[in-house]
């Protein structure tokens, strides 16, 4: 038997009660909230989060864009656009400017976003203080009370160990001087991207049951020590050996036949955009 | 001879239970309970001064209400009610430390207590370096400079013997009384005019001890600071201690200066405590 889903797969109570706490969130930048995080077809851990927000959300006129650390065409972003369009029938795009909704795993596109978009980010670790303090009980009370020197000491470590700070990914941030927050494991390369932003920026913990926000225009800065500043991911000299470019995130990969470090877009249809327009415009050149 | 006390303790009660009419304002009790309901009357109505640069003992058997002093006083637990001064900072002066905001109590034990716990795994994070455990508490007090906090904790590692080669180690791969010492060291690392110690050297062997109240005595020497020591241990009350307080079932029953109370102890429970030393 197949039944007939609802439209976005939630039922309206589910979407009220989402789009409450996304209020909430927004009204408190970084704050977590702490929602119902419902059962859905795809495992806790694996963008239920984002997914839930995006279901919230989403409305017909809607166009959606679904990234799986920077790759459009990855097995969980198609899933999850499978999942979305099945009970939705919005429409599907891969540019970035074309969509209003775009739900994302680990990266924030290359092209600057507008004011008319938002960005939902899928969260595995909502709480930047549970590496020191495993109770869930205290960790609201440190957040409540500004207390972040467990954050701080985090860094420190870092320092003390590999004489940096060593955050891979997902490198805390202050929003709007009052909470700190886990921007989700986006490089440090897009930390500068949430702040003033022109799109709202909404982040979902499925399994951990949390949503957060940072809202349009929200200050944003990465927590660094005076005397070792926020630096992001340095490719310097390197281009992307696909379209060349320069001051993107770039994935490096070794060439199976050379066995050379080779590097690449990480933002497939960044790459994949400009890699036509070099085309059309050698097409135009022969021609004319 | 008419310093101002740092630190004033005024009518410190902590009970748990709900009390019942029976037992209500802690009368009709079976050593500090209520036979009733069961409640516990852990401090009742602890008044003291602890003054610059000096150490007070306290001292009295398992249960008399040491330990539950000590945390209220460092905010680990909230009192049932009294007061606590703190006259020295302009800004506190004449105000009840107990009925101020969380966040204004935090900042109080970030920037003007210093605690070291009998047991080092509640005062030290035993998977984050020991140069780390001491920048926390500087980072709380506000800095944001790795390399003065670097300085900082080797100079105080130094100064607790702590060899330098091993201060990016975790300390729980330390001996005991290397954690007793990396605590010390944090506790020392903003400064703080008080200073807290909770049976510091119960569970160390005596060659260890001695090492450790060293160091407390040359620290009170070179820095001045006040400091608390509870201790069921006279011994160590009567090395350290320059007053000393005796609690019995949750109550102050005698206090005067060291020498006095173990020379010439008035009350019969002090008596007993004094001739049971061996």
């Amino acid at each position: 038997m197949k039944a007939k889903t609802h439209f976005a797969f939630f039922d309206e109570g589910s979407k009220k009660e989402i789009r409450r706490a996304l209020l909430k969130a927004v009204a408190i930048p970084g704050y977590q909230v702490p929602f119902a995080s419902r059962e859905m077809p795809i495992a806790r851990g694996w963008g239920t989060g984002g997914l839930q927000i995006t279901l919230s959300l989403i409305g017909k006129q809607d166009v959606l864009k679904v990234i799986d650390q920077g790759a459009d065409e990855s097995v969980n972003a198609v899933s999850i656009k499978k999942l979305i369009s099945k009970t939705t029938g919005v429409r599907l795009v891969e540019r970035t400017e074309d969509a209003t909704l775009i739900q994302s795993r680990h990266r924030i596109p290359e092209v600057p976003l507008t004011k008319n978009q938002i960005l939902v980010l899928q969260v595995p670790m909502p709480e930047p203080l549970r590496g020191v303090e495993a109770s869930e009980y205290q960790t609201k009370i440190l957040h409540s009370e500004e207390d972040y020197s467990g954050a701080w000491l985090q860094l420190f470590e870092q320092v003390m160990k590999y004489g940096k700070t060593a955050t891979g990914a997902d490198h805390p941030v202050y929003v709007n001087g009052r909470y700190i927050m886990a921007p989700s494991p986006i490089p440090r390369f897009d930390n500068p991207k949430l702040h003033q932003s022109d799109a709202l920026i909404l982040f979902g913990a499925g399994r951990e049951k949390k949503i957060y926000a940072v809202p349009p225009y929200a200050d944003v800065s990465s927590l660094a020590f005076d005397d070792y500043p926020f630096q992001v991911e340095s490719f310097a000299g390197e281009n992307c050996h696909l379209c060349g470019a320069e001051n993107v995130f770039l994935d490096e990969l070794e060439d199976p036949v050379t066995n050379e470090t080779i590097y690449q877009c990480n933002d497939t249809s960044y790459c994949l955009e400009r890699l036509n327009e070099n085309e059309e415009a050698e097409v135009r050149k022969t021609y004319a | 001879m008419h310093e101002a006390p740092l630190l004033r303790v005024r009518d410190l009660t902590k009970q748990f239970g709900e009390a019942c009419s029976s037992c209500d304002g802690g009368e009709n009790l079976e050593k500090n309970y209520c036979p009733t309901c069961g409640t516990v009357y852990a401090c009742q109505n602890i008044s003291f001064d602890l003054y610059p640069g000096e150490i007070l003992g306290i001292v009295g058997e398992s249960g008399s209400g040491k330990s539950s002093m000590m945390q209220c006083l460092y905010f680990d637990s909230e009192v049932t009610s009294g007061a606590v001064y703190l006259d020295h900072i302009p800004a506190l002066a004449g105000k009840n430390v107990f009925a101020l905001s969380s966040q204004q109590k935090r900042a109080i034990r970030n920037q003007q207590y210093g605690m070291v716990y009998q047991n080092p795994i509640r005062g030290l994070k035993m998977d984050f370096s020991s140069v780390g455990n001491i920048a926390e508490k500087l980072i709380a007090a506000g800095n944001r400079h790795v390399g003065d906090m670097e300085a900082v904790s080797k100079s105080l590692l130094e100064h607790v013997h702590i060899p330098l080669f091993r201060m990016k180690e975790e300390p729980r791969n330390f001996s005991g009384g290397m954690q007793q010492r990396v605590q010390i060291a944090k506790a020392l690392s903003n400064n703080p005019p008080i200073l807290f110690l909770d049976e510091v050297t119960t569970g160390l062997d005596l060659s260890v001890q001695a090492n450790v109240l060293d160091l407390i005595k040359g620290i009170q020497r070179d820095l001045g600071i006040s400091m608390i020591v509870v201790s069921h241990d006279l011994a160590v009350i009567r090395m350290l201690a320059d007053r000393t307080i005796v609690m019995l079932n949750g109550s102050i029953i005698e206090d005067g200066l060291t020498d006095q109370i173990l020379e010439d102890p008035q009350h019969a429970y002090t008596q007993q405590l004094v001739y049971s030393l061996l």
